[in-house]
C-alpha cells in the first residue's frame, strides 16, 4: 500500500514540532517515544502498520483547535483517531503526521429525555451511549459489531451501520448535530437538538467523511425507546437463490424486519463448530429474521415470515420461543468473524453492497474467484440492505498469500460494482479500498469530491492518503475551470 | 432553455457565461430570494429509470412530477416515508411540483419526526456542476458509504450547487392501517409535554402535532392489531381524555403537511421554525406579535403566520437554538429568508458552493443575497 511520500522538511523538524505541541497539550498528552507510540501504529485493519511522527491526546476543544491551527500554519498532516477500530485503515498513521487521538473526550454531556437525545463527547463508546440511557428503557440504535469499543466520533467519521440499520438507519440518520474543528482551528456547530440543517447539509457530508474534513468534538444523537419484544426466525434453505428470493419476498410483503442476516454454507459450518448454536448443517444458506415491536405485531409478522419462507422451499425453520433462544440464534452470527478466525490463520473481511437480486450471481462469481485464487471464502450478509461481508481465508505467513487475498478481495469488490453495487456499505474506504475508487467513480466524479474536500481543508492536511487514490493540490483543482472547451486534465500519477 | 440530455445540459452550462435559474415546473419559485437568470427548464428529465420495489429503490428523472411518482409507488403499496408536502396552496403553485424541486428544498412532512427527512432517504444523484461537468454520487443500493455523501448535500441546496438530472430515492412499504389519537383542550405547554411523553414511549408514534383551538394529535401506523394495541397503551399514557380519528386520519396529516391550518392567514408572512421540541412553548410565549401558529414534529417544527413585514430578527431572537426560514412573504427580499450563519460557518458554506459552482451559474442569490 503506497502512502503519500513523507515530507522531509517536516520530519527534520520533529523535535521542534513535539515541543510546540507540548506547549498546547501539557503533560502526558503528547507521546513521542517509539515504545508508547506503538499502541497507535495500526487500527482494526492490522495488516497495515506505520508509526506516527507524534501522538497528541487533547482533552479540550481549545487544545484540538490549537493543535489543528498549528498543523495548518506549519503544513503538518493530521490523522484523527477514535478507538482505532476502523476495518478500512481510516486511522492508519502517517510517518510525517500528527496522530490526533480523541480518547480523552469520554464524557456524556447531556441526557435530554424530553427531546429524546444525548449530547456526548466523541470518545464515548457507541455502547456507552446506550448504557447511559438504558435504565429508562432507551437505546442508541446504530449497533456496529465493535460497539463495545468503537467511539461515537468514529461512528460519525465512518457513518457506521450495524445489523439493525435496515429499520433504524445508519449513523447519518441518527445524528442530530455535531461540533467540529476545521483544520484552521475554527470551531463550527452543525445542527443540534433540532431537525434539519440551516444551510447546506454539511452534517450529512461530515458523516462518513473518514476524518478528511474536520475533527468532531461533540455529537448529539437521537435515542429511541427499546421495542417491547423481539423474536427471531432461523430458516435454512436448499440454495442461495431460494434464501435470496425469501428476503425479496419478505420486503415485497411490506415487512421491514429489525434485522435480516444471511450466512452461506462455509460460514454456517465455521460458526456451528465454534458456537454450537444448533444451526442446521444440511442447508446451503441460513437466514435469521428478527422482528421487533409490540408482541402482537411481532407474533403476526413472524407468522407471515414463516409462511414466506415455506413458500421459498425452506428446509428447516425455527422460531425463537424465549429470549435465550433468540440470543442463541444471534450468537452464531455475531461470532461469525472469530469463528472464521478459528478455521484459518488469517482472514480478510470485505464489505461491498449489492442489489439483493444479484446475490446468486455474485456468490457464484465469488466461488469461481475462490478457485482461481486458491483461497477459501465464507459469506455473512446483511441481507435486508444488500451489504455483503465475504471473509477471505488466508495465511499471512505463507509467502504471497496476503497479496493474493488482497487481489481476491479487490476482484470481489469489482464484481460488486459491476452488478450495480458499491465498494463499501459500512466499513469505509480508508486505505483498503482507496485504489478501487475509480472502479465506481469517473475521474470527474472524484474531482468533484476532491473539490468538496478543498472547501474544508485547502492544504489537504487532514488524513491524506485515505479514500482518494490521487492527491491533487486544491489550487490545481481550481484551475480546471475551462470555458467552452475540453478540460485540460493532467494525468497525475497515483501514489 | 430546455435541454433534452445530460450532454446537452452540460454543454449549455459550459458555454454560458450568464447565470441560470433552474426550474422543474416552477412551483417553488417563491421560496428563497428571487433569481435573475436564464430559465433552465429541467422538466424534460422525467424518465423513471428504475423502480424496484423489492430492492426499495427508485431512480427517477428530476423533472418527473411528484404526483405521478406517488401514484406509481402507491400501486406497489409503497411510498416516500418522509411524506413530501404539497405547498401549492401555500405558495400559489399549480401542483406539488417535481421530484427535483422536492429534493432541492429537502421537503419532508409530519412523518419526518420518526422516518427522517428527505435527506435521510436520498441515495444517489446525477447532475451537472457549475463547471458544466457531468457527475454522479451514490448508487442504487440502500447502504453505501463510498465517498462523501454528496446526495445529502444536494437535498436542501435549492439548486445552488448543481443541476440535477436524476435522483435515487429509498422507498418503503406503506403501513397497512393508521389511526390518529386526538386530545382536546391542551395548552401549548401541556401539548408539548403530552407529545414528548408519547414520543418517549414504545408506542412508535409516527407523527405528533398540536393545533391551538383544535387539539393535539398523535398518529399510529402499522398492521391493525399493532395499531390497536399501541392506541390502548397510548390512552393509558396520556390519560383517558383522547378520542380516535380513524377515517380522516390520512387527510388530517396531509393538511398538517401542507400548512392548511394557516390557510386563512392570507397575505401573512409564513415562517417555518425548527427548534428543540421542548423549547416550542417558550418561543411562542416570547413572541408578542399578532400571530397564528401550530406545532408539528412534537413541537420541533413551529409553523407561524405573522403580519406581512414582521421583522425576522424579532422572531429569531425568540429562539434559544434552532433556525427560522421565511417560507412565504410578499416582502421577503427585505429580510434574511434563511437563518443567518456565524462567520466561520458562512464562509465554509460559501466555499462548498464554490467547489460545485465557482462562477455562480446556478440560482445565484437564491439562498443568500449577492451570492
Amino acid at each position: 500500500m503506497l502512502m503519500p511520500k513523507p515530507d522531509g522538511k517536516t520530519l527534520v523538524r520533529r523535535a521542534e514540532i513535539v515541543a510546540a505541541l507540548r506547549q498546547i497539550v501539557p503533560g502526558e498528552g503528547v507521546i513521542d517515544t517509539q515504545r508508547e507510540m506503538q499502541a497507535y501504529e495500526s487500527d482494526g485493519l492490522s495488516a497495515y502498520r506505520q508509526m506516527p511522527m507524534v501522538v497528541v491526546l487533547p482533552a479540550t476543544v481549545e487544545q484540538v483547535s490549537a493543535v489543528l491551527n498549528y498543523a495548518h500554519q506549519n503544513s503538518i498532516k493530521v490523522v484523527p483517531r477514535g478507538a482505532g477500530t476502523s476495518l478500512s485503515g481510516g486511522a492508519l498513521p502517517l510517518e510525517d503526521g500528527i496522530l490526533l487521538g480523541m480518547a480523552k473526550f469520554n464524557r456524556v454531556l447531556d441526557i435530554d429525555y424530553d427531546n429524546r437525545c444525548v449530547v456526548a463527547q466523541p470518545g464515548v463508546t457507541n455502547l456507552g451511549i446506550t448504557m447511559a440511557v438504558e435504565h429508562k428503557g432507551f437505546y442508541y440504535a446504530p449497533d456496529p459489531s465493535s460497539q463495545i469499543a468503537c467511539t461515537i466520533g468514529g461512528n460519525v467519521a465512518e457513518n457506521s451501520g450495524g445489523v439493525h440499520c435496515l429499520k433504524y438507519g445508519l449513523t447519518a440518520n441518527n445524528v442530530l448535530g455535531i461540533e467540529m474543528v476545521l483544520i484552521t482551528g475554527e470551531v463550527v456547530r452543525l445542527g443540534g437538538k433540532y431537525l434539519d440543517s440551516e444551510h447546506y447539509d454539511l452534517l450529512g457530508v461530515m458523516t462518513g467523511s473518514e476524518g478528511l474534513l474536520g475533527v468532531v468534538t461533540e455529537v448529539t444523537v437521537r435515542i429511541l425507546q427499546k421495542p417491547e419484544t423481539a423474536r427471531a426466525v432461523l430458516v435454512g434453505f436448499p440454495s442461495n437463490e431460494t434464501a435470496g428470493q425469501c428476503v425479496a419476498d419478505i420486503i415485497s410483503a411490506g415487512i421491514i424486519p429489525g434485522g435480516m442476516e444471511m450466512m452461506d454454507r462455509p460460514a454456517i459450518h465455521a460458526v456451528e463448530q465454534f458456537v454450537h448454536a444448533d444451526y442446521p448443517l444440511n442447508v446451503e444458506a441460513l437466514l435469521i429474521v428478527e422482528l421487533d415491536g409490540p408482541q402482537v405485531e411481532v407474533d403476526q409478522l413472524i407468522q407471515r415470515v414463516a409462511e414466506i419462507a415455506k413458500h421459498n422451499q425452506s428446509k428447516t425453520l425455527r422460531v425463537s420461543t424465549s429470549e435465550a433462544e433468540r440470543l442463541l440464534f444471534w450468537a452464531g452470527r455475531k461470532a461469525a468473524f472469530p469463528a472464521v478466525g478459528r478455521i484459518s490463520p488469517d482472514y480478510m473481511c470485505m464489505d461491498g453492497t449489492i442489489p439483493r437480486k444479484t446475490l446468486p450471481q455474485v456468490l457464484a462469481g465469488m466461488a469461481k474467484l475462490s478457485i482461481q485464487y486458491g483461497l477459501g471464502v465464507a459469506n455473512v450478509f446483511h441481507a435486508g440492505d444488500g451489504n455483503l461481508h465475504p471473509l477471505i481465508l488466508f495465511d499471512a505467513n505463507k509467502r504471497g498469500e496476503l497479496e493474493r487475498a488482497e487481489n481476491f478481495g479487490a476482484d470481489i469488490l469489482r464484481l460488486c460494482v459491476k452488478v450495480g453495487g458499491v465498494l463499501t456499505g459500512e466499513h469505509g474506504v480508508g486505505v483498503e479500498k482507496r485504489d478501487l475508487m475509480p472502479e465506481m467513480f469517473t475521474e470527474t466524479d472524484l474531482d468533484q469530491q476532491l473539490r468538496l474536500k478543498c472547501a474544508f481543508d485547502p492544504q489537504g492536511l487532514l488524513n491524506p492518503g485515505k479514500v482518494f487514490p490521487q492527491l491533487h493540490a486544491c489550487a490545481e483543482m481550481g484551475r480546471m475551470i475551462v470555458h467552452g472547451g475540453k478540460l485540460a486534465h493532467p494525468n497525475i500519477p497515483r501514489f | 432553455m430546455k435541454p433534452k440530455s445530460e450532454a446537452e445540459l452540460a454543454e449549455l452550462v459550459r458555454e454560458s457565461s450568464k447565470p441560470f435559474e433552474i426550474i422543474g415546473t416552477a412551483t417553488k419559485r417563491a421560496i428563497g430570494y428571487s433569481v435573475h437568470g436564464t430559465c433552465l427548464d429541467l422538466s424534460g428529465f422525467n424518465t423513471v429509470h428504475a423502480y424496484e420495489p423489492e430492492e426499495l429503490i427508485l431512480e427517477v428523472g428530476a423533472g418527473a412530477l411528484l404526483t405521478d411518482i406517488q401514484k406509481r409507488l402507491h400501486k406497489c403499496h409503497q411510498y416516500f416515508a418522509f411524506e413530501p408536502p404539497d405547498y401549492s396552496a401555500l405558495l400559489g403553485g399549480a401542483h406539488s411540483g417535481t421530484i427535483g424541486g422536492m429534493v432541492a428544498c429537502n421537503l419532508s412532512g409530519p412523518r419526518r419526526l420518526k422516518a427522517g427527512a428527505l435527506r435521510d432517504h436520498i441515495l444517489g444523484v446525477r447532475g451537472v456542476s457549475g463547471r458544466g461537468e457531468n457527475f454522479k454520487a451514490g448508487a442504487r443500493v440502500v447502504k453505501n458509504v463510498t465517498g462523501y455523501d454528496v446526495p445529502k448535500l444536494m437535498a436542501g441546496s435549492y439548486g445552488t450547487l448543481a443541476a440535477l438530472t436524476s435522483v435515487i430515492i429509498k422507498v418503503l412499504p406503506k403501513p397497512e392501517t393508521e389511526e390518529t389519537l386526538f386530545i382536546a383542550g391542551l395548552s401549548d405547554t401541556e401539548a408539548v409535554q403530552a407529545m414528548s411523553l408519547a414520543m418517549q414511549s414504545s408506542c412508535e408514534v409516527s407523527c405528533a402535532a398540536h393545533v391551538p383551538g383544535q387539539g393535539t394529535f398523535l398518529r399510529l401506523e402499522g398492521i391493525a392489531p399493532s395499531v390497536a394495541y399501541r392506541r390502548d397503551k397510548l390512552f393509558q399514557l396520556v390519560g383517558e381524555r383522547g378520542e380516535v380519528i380513524d377515517k380522516g386520519s390520512a387527510t388530517f396529516w396531509r393538511d398538517i403537511a401542507n400548512v392548511t391550518p394557516l390557510q386563512a392567514c392570507k397575505g401573512d408572512d409564513i415562517w417555518k421554525i425548527s427548534v428543540p421540541p421542548s423549547d416550542a412553548p417558550q418561543v411562542m410565549a416570547k413572541l408578542a406579535c399578532d400571530k397564528h401558529s401550530y406545532f408539528d414534529w412534537a413541537g420541533g417544527l413551529i409553523w407561524l403566520a405573522v403580519p406581512q413585514g414582521t421583522d425576522g430578527a424579532v422572531i429569531r431572537a425568540a429562539l434559544i437554538s434552532g433556525h427560522a426560514t421565511l417560507l412565504r412573504s410578499a416582502k421577503r427580499e427585505a429580510q434574511h429568508i434563511f437563518q443567518p450563519q456565524p462567520a466561520a460557518l458562512a464562509a465554509l458554506n460559501s466555499r462548498v458552493k464554490q467547489s460545485f459552482d465557482p462562477q455562480h451559474h446556478f440560482n445565484p442569490g437564491r439562498m443568500e443575497r449577492g451570492h
